[in-house]
């Protein structure tokens, strides 16, 4: 069972870029299967964020471009749109509750490379 | 019911302040309300019309909105004097042969410019000052003109020299008394002011009588006076004082002053007691009131009597503050010092000019009256301290001496009682301002168009603001002006913070002087004043992450995630050769393609993938960055100026080129637009733009702080007739200015409304380096300008950046949520309908 389960564990990781690729709190849009993702790398660099590039008051594929920070000690991305802002961990809209995005489980593999997980 | 019959004769600004009461009382619907205007025009504001000298329009100076008196049901004859009131019959009748009856009628026929009569005073070239035909006579005829001299050295007097001197005039002041403002002014600061005036360059003359006015040798007239000497001069102004305009009451059998004027009871009703009279033409206790204020209390003490309310007038404070050709000058209460045992204090400063003299009562514990000239800050507080009666502090000349070591003995605010009128142009006290405040006006602007105060002559500002800030801290309301919870600075501490320690990043001002991540609100408004400060490439490592996504991408981000492409195109002048290299892009990108309102060209619809092909492109072709995307310079719109247009009067293409080209890439608190008109014909709308400029015949004229968009404001005169070297130096203060005490996201228009001291503070600043900071702005905008770089070229030669603007950063492909139609031969986005219609055929 747990050699399975490994099994599709390591399909479902999907590697998209080094770490180093990122710029500080800037984002980037990657694609993860079909979806698009908006990946930010913030505080001092070591934390890694994904969460759905698609705004959904704004309907466009955008949030990636957002500017990331923290309000009340939750780290957000505002909506380059109408700024709206997520929250990075569980996609709520901070300004409308019946607003999520979805969020993607990140992990920095031992070489250095971003891996999101494809779920 | 049927309703009582209004009538109103004059439709100045009092006779219009009553109707406004009468049709907004509780009871207006039991009134039909009729008015006669012998004017061709509605009420407007008398007291600003010099403003009309400085660029304001006969529009600009109505006191009645469109349609006001068309919604509720007014009926005004413009052009149309009434000549003549039958008492017994109740009726008016008019120079064009109306005949109206009425059941109240209302006298607000105002007062007349007193002419002495000296033989010649009817020739050509002399004026009264009075309405905006009298104006613009005296512009027409200042045109032609060298010489001009005003007779009066009183309020109205000084302010029509003032406009003889705008106009180019050798200006001359004629007074019979032996000093300037007679009235309210003692000698020694008559003798102050004098030598104020004449350091402008108007020649002044007093204890002079004119007894004659002939052909001059060199210019129209020559004026001669009783001691034997004689002005050569073309122009002549009469202000020697008002006369109440009261013929019909007297053709019709009221009872009118000795002197002149109808007399009033305390109701403002006349000897007859179905006719009222209101403003300058009534007579109370024996005074007629001058000033617009009191006018105004007899309007509403006259709306309340015929809704049968029995309000007094009780007389008004004929106290003033102006600015008369720069010098500030306040007189109140009994200035001349009258009352019985009075007794003064009096500060001179002569090498600056400056006098001030406090009455106080015999016992010394009231102040009763007072003249400040030169330096006038004190008259809000002054005057109040008179007005409620307050007790002065033990040794009261330290109200008068001044501040060198900052530890002024003002007065709070707190220690006036509510019913003081803080606003005497509009009624306003500082119990309505402190419900105002407590109704959530905190700002100047917000409490100024919810209350009216500081509307008037605007002499109330300072005195205002100290009232708004000491209810909020009243009512624990911390004045919050922290920008965000990162940072518990204003914008404005933080352009100091990062400009005195020198701070280069983001990171660097949090360490030192915030706290958390920061945000969306924080970022992008320390990016901007890092770019103010240092110049920086904005898509530096450091500072890439603070921008907002116009900006981060250099482009302004549509509604669908596409971008838009704005190269700078100078004063709107391009080649054709360069307008073709732009179709071209155009159509081989297949953008959406529009002019902008700033004379360029905007295109649509470009992908974050396509936009360095289509700058590379673009800069090859001589093209660069029109920073369309960010706060700073967009454009200076001009129109064709001298070089071609028949009425240009000088190169007005020419300077917006190079104004654009020097302020290009400067970033600020918001955006600035700026404009160049090459006559006075105004073809590029300088005046609704934060900087614009107006060719004359003797140089430029500066306007500031102009807005189109959501809230117009008028560009307010900064300096006339400037030489262009002139014109930059003050360009570069007042912008700079703004970039260092300019709100986060607020427009120069907003700006200047919220500044206290408004335009007059800042033409002190900028003009008279009032702070010292001239220098220091001058040298930190030529920075700016030297560091200047176009950031799409920067861009493009940095492959590491060009990579940034792929959409995805793990593949080549492109945003498919991106879909576009045709429409109307263009592309335009697709809606969501369309966009699920596109999927399933697609």
């Amino acid at each position: 069972m747990n050699a399975v389960v490994e099994k599709i564990n390591s399909e479902d990781w999907i590697e998209i870029c080094a770490l180093d690729d990122l710029i500080i709190n800037d984002g980037v849009c990657a694609l993860v299967g079909d979806d698009q993702v908006a990946i930010f790398r913030t505080g001092r660099g070591d934390e890694v964020y994904a969460i759905s590039n698609f705004d959904p008051i704004g309907k466009a594929s955008v949030l990636s471009r957002g500017i990331v920070g923290d309000l009340n000690g939750r780290p957000v991305v505002a909506s380059p749109l109408y700024k709206q802002h997520f929250d990075l961990e569980t996609g709520a809209c901070l300004e409308d509750e019946s607003e999520t995005v979805k969020t993607y489980e990140t992990r920095i593999t031992k070489s250095g490379m971003i891996e999101v997980k494809n779920s | 019911m049927s309703k009582q019959r209004i009538v109103i004769i004059g439709n100045g600004m009092v006779g219009h302040r009553f109707i406004e009461f009468l049709v907004g009382s509780e009871k207006s619907d039991d009134f039909e309300v009729i008015t006669f205007c012998e004017e061709p025009r509605y009420a407007y504001d008398r007291v600003h019309l010099s403003a009309f000298f400085s660029g304001s329009t006969a529009e600009d100076l109505s006191l009645v909105e469109d349609g006001f008196y068309e919604q509720h049901g007014v009926t005004v004859h413009l052009n149309d004097k009434a000549i003549s009131i039958d008492r017994d019959n109740n009726t008016v009748k008019s120079a064009q042969g109306l005949e109206v009856s009425y059941d109240k009628l209302i006298l607000a026929t105002g007062s007349y410019p007193f002419v002495p009569p000296v033989p010649g005073k009817d020739r050509k070239g002399c004026f009264v000052y009075r309405t905006i035909e009298d104006l613009e006579g005296m512009t027409a005829a200042g045109a032609k003109g060298k010489v001009g001299a005003v007779v009066g050295g009183g309020l109205l007097g000084l302010e029509a020299a003032k406009a003889l001197k705008d106009m180019g005039l050798e200006t001359h002041v004629i007074e019979f008394a032996p000093r300037l403002m007679a009235v309210q002014v003692d000698e020694g600061g008559g003798a102050i002011l004098r030598n104020k005036i004449e350091e402008i360059g108007v020649r002044v003359h007093t204890s002079k009588n004119t007894v004659n006015i002939t052909d001059g040798n060199s210019t129209i007239n020559r004026m001669e006076f009783e001691d034997g000497e004689s002005l050569e001069t073309d122009l002549i102004v009469f202000s020697a004082g008002i006369r109440p305009r009261d013929e019909l009451a007297r053709d019709c059998g009221l009872d009118v002053g000795s002197r002149g004027g109808i007399e009033i009871n305390n109701q403002c009703q006349t000897s007859d007691p179905d006719i009222y009279a209101i403003g300058e033409c009534a007579l109370w206790n024996n005074q007629i009131f001058g000033l617009v204020a009191p006018g105004y209390s007899m309007a509403q003490v006259a709306v309340d009597h015929l809704q049968g309310k029995q309000e007094s007038f009780t007389g008004a404070d004929m106290s003033t503050k102006l600015k008369l050709m720069g010098v500030d000058v306040a007189s109140f209460g009994d200035a001349l010092g009258i009352t019985t045992g009075c007794r003064n204090y009096t500060y001179i400063d002569e090498p600056t000019g400056i006098y001030k003299k406090l009455v106080v009562s015999h016992d010394g514990e009231h102040l009763l009256g007072g003249i400040l000239i030169g330096e006038a800050d004190a008259y809000g507080n002054l005057l109040q301290m008179m007005l409620n009666d307050m007790e002065l502090p033990e040794h009261p000349d330290v109200l008068i001496l001044p501040d060198r070591d900052g530890s002024a003995v003002g007065l709070g605010v707190d220690a006036l009682p509510d019913s003081a009128v803080i606003c005497s142009c509009n009624n306003v006290t500082k119990g309505d301002l402190n419900a105002a405040v407590q109704a959530g006006c905190t700002t100047v602007g917000a409490l100024k168009s919810e209350t009216n105060a500081g509307t008037g002559c605007g002499g109330c500002v300072a005195l205002m603001t100290q009232v708004m800030n000491a209810e909020m801290e009243n009512m624990g309301m911390e004045v919050n002006t922290d920008l965000c919870e990162h940072f518990p600075y204003t914008r404005q501490d933080l352009y100091n913070l990062i400009r005195v320690e020198e701070i280069k990043s983001f990171e660097e001002l949090i360490e030192k002087h915030g706290t958390g991540r920061g945000c969306d609100i924080c970022k992008p408004t320390v990016g901007s004043i890092l770019a103010s400060c240092w110049n920086d490439y904005v898509l530096e490592k450091p500072h890439a992450g603070l921008q907002d996504t116009n900006d981060r991408y250099l482009g302004n981000m549509q509604k669908d995630g596409t971008y838009s492409v704005i190269p700078r195109i100078a004063g709107g002048e391009i080649t054709p050769e360069k307008l073709t290299i732009l179709g071209n892009i155009g159509s081989k990108y297949g953008l959406y393609t529009k002019i902008t309102g700033g004379q360029r060209i905007d295109f649509f619809g470009a992908r974050l993938d396509q936009l360095p092909d289509i700058w590379e492109e673009l800069i090859d072709a001589g093209f660069e960055s029109g920073h369309a995307y960010a706060k700073s310079l967009r454009t200076v719109k001009s129109c064709v100026g001298s070089t071609w247009c028949r009425y240009g009067v000088d190169d007005s293409v020419g300077l917006a080129i190079e104004l654009e080209n020097r302020y290009k890439g400067l970033r600020a608190p918001h955006k600035i637009k700026f404009a160049v008109s090459g006559c006075t014909r105004e073809c590029a709308e300088a005046q609704s733009k934060d900087i614009g400029v107006i060719a004359t015949e003797n140089g430029w004229n500066l306007y500031v702080c102009g807005n189109g968009g959501m809230k117009p404001r008028h560009a307010d005169l900064f300096a006339s007739d400037l030489d262009k070297e002139t014109l930059i130096k003050y360009i570069d203060r007042v912008l700079m200015f703004y970039v260092r005490t300019g709100d986060r996201l607020q427009r120069t228009s907003t700006w200047m409304e919220n500044m206290e001291g408004g335009l007059e503070y800042l033409q002190q600043v900028v003009i008279d380096d009032k702070l010292g900071l001239c220098d220091q702005l001058e040298e930190e905008m030529s920075h700016i300008v030297d560091t200047y770089q176009c950031e799409w070229k920067t861009t493009i030669e940095d492959p590491e950046k060009v990579k940034r603007f792929r959409h995805f950063i793990n593949s080549d492909k492109e945003d498919n949520n991106v879909v576009f139609v045709q429409e109307r031969d263009q592309i335009r986005p697709a809606t969501e309908e369309e966009k699920i219609e596109f999927r399933k055929v697609g």
